[in-house]
């Protein structure tokens, strides 16, 4: 490399500056301010008032946060199993490219692109008691209708059903792009020893895209910690709080009750929670390089 | 992601039938809904009040549709939104593709430390940021407007460091033949390795559309005045009305007209997509 005309310029640093500039006045300067918030007692006017970790014993000990915290942790416990098993489900099913699979990814991975507000309304649509699509069918079959939006233990699961028919796309696509470099041999060599397929998923399939199913539950994981628009367009966080999730106290805090210092400071524990995930991602991901694959 | 090759595979689990089967089956759970929402925006309001079962049978109607055209509402906030993605698309492309270059391919000080605290960006959610920044705007009279609709969506990460893998992957000799003819730096960036960047520019930005386009949180708290709403947080707000005054067919209508643009995006740069989905995350 012509190391002359390389060398370290200041001006070079022109090209990144612009980024750079938005970068520390969106992003860094937020995020200290943010931290700073959290140690005062501030509303909507006038300066704050330093509180130390006041706002944070305070948030620890709000049943409303813990409550909230509760359904976000159980909401994130069972939606994301359940969209890798079905991404990978759907990824080994799909894992050809033919026509038809190739319509059934597009179909998949469709509604990804929507917005949460659109999401939220298609399903609303099937919820609705009297009207919803689940009514209509569950009266045709003689069923006992639920309203799932508005019970109690039921409405949590309805924002769940929701979320996995919205993000499945993304671990499908993800399954597929890793069982692409899944080395061919390897299932030669079991179709000459005559393997089952349930042994060749289970001893070849499976490890070989142990790291991916990794990396996807994590980015899933960091992905759902995030819930929010759905539990607040679907059932506004109801019945008493049931499905609420922990962003959606930290908007009701400090959008709604403009509390504004306290709210910074439930927004620093989830924020703690998405880091630890982020590093585990880190970890496992760059576990690969000493594997050298 | 390698293009998916036809070669022979061996065919022990790939796509057998049982499997295929369930996923047409799920095919089916996955489509149900929107076949309902578009059954009932072709319904007259009427016909619903009756009963909603009356989507299974004539007559149908375009009615709510041609209410949308009406509504000059919806088309203010489908407006809002078309500008807030598109400005904001192009400014990630300019700032992304200037940073990526400037990182991957030239030296200046503390050039190193600089993208490891970029790529630390990557780690921070937005929640963690946005109740400083709503004060912020709120020095700056921000709200309600459209550059304060734009910026946060500017400040991301990834699109630098997919604009870094990207002109990295450029060889060397392109840009030190220029440098020989004594071009300047801007001018080999602007005239040799941009142009050699598009697919990467086609993907960054697709993305970058698409999350401008649906974005709630930052709107729905930045946007407080209705002709400033954005369609995702325009459509939330009519959805609180619920099956009242405006009737389950034009909400269903509005949904329809609002998921066009990105479904339209979706099928027409599709391989974009999947490249980026697939290839960024992974590898």
């Amino acid at each position: 490399m012509a190391e002359s005309y390389r060398r370290s310029q200041w001006s070079h640093g022109l090209f990144i500056l612009p980024y750079l500039l938005v970068f520390l006045a969106l992003l860094v300067f937020p995020l200290f301010w943010g931290m700073w918030l959290s140690l005062h007692k501030v509303d909507l006017f006038g300066p704050g008032r330093f509180v130390g970790l006041t706002n944070y014993i305070r948030v620890a000990g709000d049943a409303v946060f813990l409550q909230a915290l509760r359904n976000t942790v159980v909401f994130v416990l069972v939606s994301v199993p359940t969209l890798v098993a079905l991404g990978l489900f759907l990824a080994l099913a799909l894992n050809r490219t033919t026509r038809t699979t190739s319509f059934f990814r597009g179909l998949f991975f469709s509604s990804s692109v929507l917005s949460v507000t659109i999401v939220t309304l298609i399903w609303r649509f099937v919820f609705i008691p009297g009207d919803g699509l689940l009514s209509v069918l569950s009266e045709q079959a003689g069923w006992q209708q639920i309203n799932f939006i508005s019970t109690q233990g039921w409405s949590l699961f309805a924002v769940g059903v929701t979320t996995v028919w919205w993000c499945v796309g993304l671990p499908m696509m993800l399954f597929l792009a890793a069982l692409q470099q899944v080395p061919q041999d390897l299932y030669e060599a079991a179709a000459l020893d005559n393997a089952s397929p349930w042994r060749v998923l289970t001893r070849v399939t499976l490890p070989s895209i142990a790291r991916t199913i990794m990396l996807v539950t994590i980015i899933q994981i960091v992905f759902q910690f995030q819930l929010f628009g759905q539990a607040q367009l679907m059932t506004n966080g109801g019945p008493n709080g049931s499905s609420r999730p922990l962003v959606m106290y930290i908007y009701e805090v400090g959008f709604i009750r403009w509390d504004v210092g306290r709210a910074a400071a439930a927004s620093q524990y989830l924020f703690l929670i998405i880091l630890i995930a982020a590093m585990a991602q880190y970890v496992v991901s760059s576990r690969k390089t000493e594997d050298g694959a | 992601m390698n293009p998916p090759n036809d070669t022979y595979r061996p065919d022990v689990l790939t796509a057998n039938r049982p499997l295929l089967w369930g996923a047409a089956f799920l095919s089916v759970i996955m489509m149900a809904p929107v076949a309902w929402l578009v059954g009932l925006s072709i319904k007259s309001n009427q016909d619903l009040m009756v009963g909603t079962d009356s989507v299974f049978r004539a007559p149908y109607t375009i009615a709510n549709y041609l209410n949308i055209l009406h509504s000059s509402q919806v088309f203010g906030w489908f407006f809002n939104s078309l500008v807030v993605a598109t400005g904001e698309t192009l400014m990630v492309l300019i700032l992304s593709s200037l940073a990526g270059y400037g990182f991957a391919r030239l030296e200046f000080p503390f050039r190193r430390t600089l993208f490891i605290i970029v790529l630390f960006g990557l780690a921070v959610p937005e929640q963690a940021v946005i109740i400083a920044r709503h004060q912020m705007f709120n020095w700056f009279g921000l709200h309600n407007t459209y550059l304060g609709l734009m910026l946060p969506g500017m400040s991301g990460a990834f699109g630098v460091f997919l604009m870094t893998q990207f002109f990295r992957a450029i060889p060397k000799d392109i840009d030190e033949a220029a440098l020989l003819d004594n071009a300047s730096q801007w001018r080999i960036f602007w005239k040799i390795m941009l142009p050699q960047t598009l697919p990467a520019q086609a993907t960054l930005g697709i993305f970058t559309f698409l999350h401008g386009w649906n974005d709630y949180w930052w709107p729905l708290i930045s946007a407080t005045k209705k002709e400033m709403y954005t369609l995702t947080v325009g459509l939330a707000s009519s959805q609180s009305n619920f099956a009242q005054s405006e009737g389950l067919g034009f909400l269903a209508a509005q949904a329809v007209f609002a998921s066009v643009p990105a479904l339209i995006v979706y099928v027409i740069f599709q391989k974009h997509i999947v490249t980026a989905v697939s290839g960024g995350a992974v590898k």
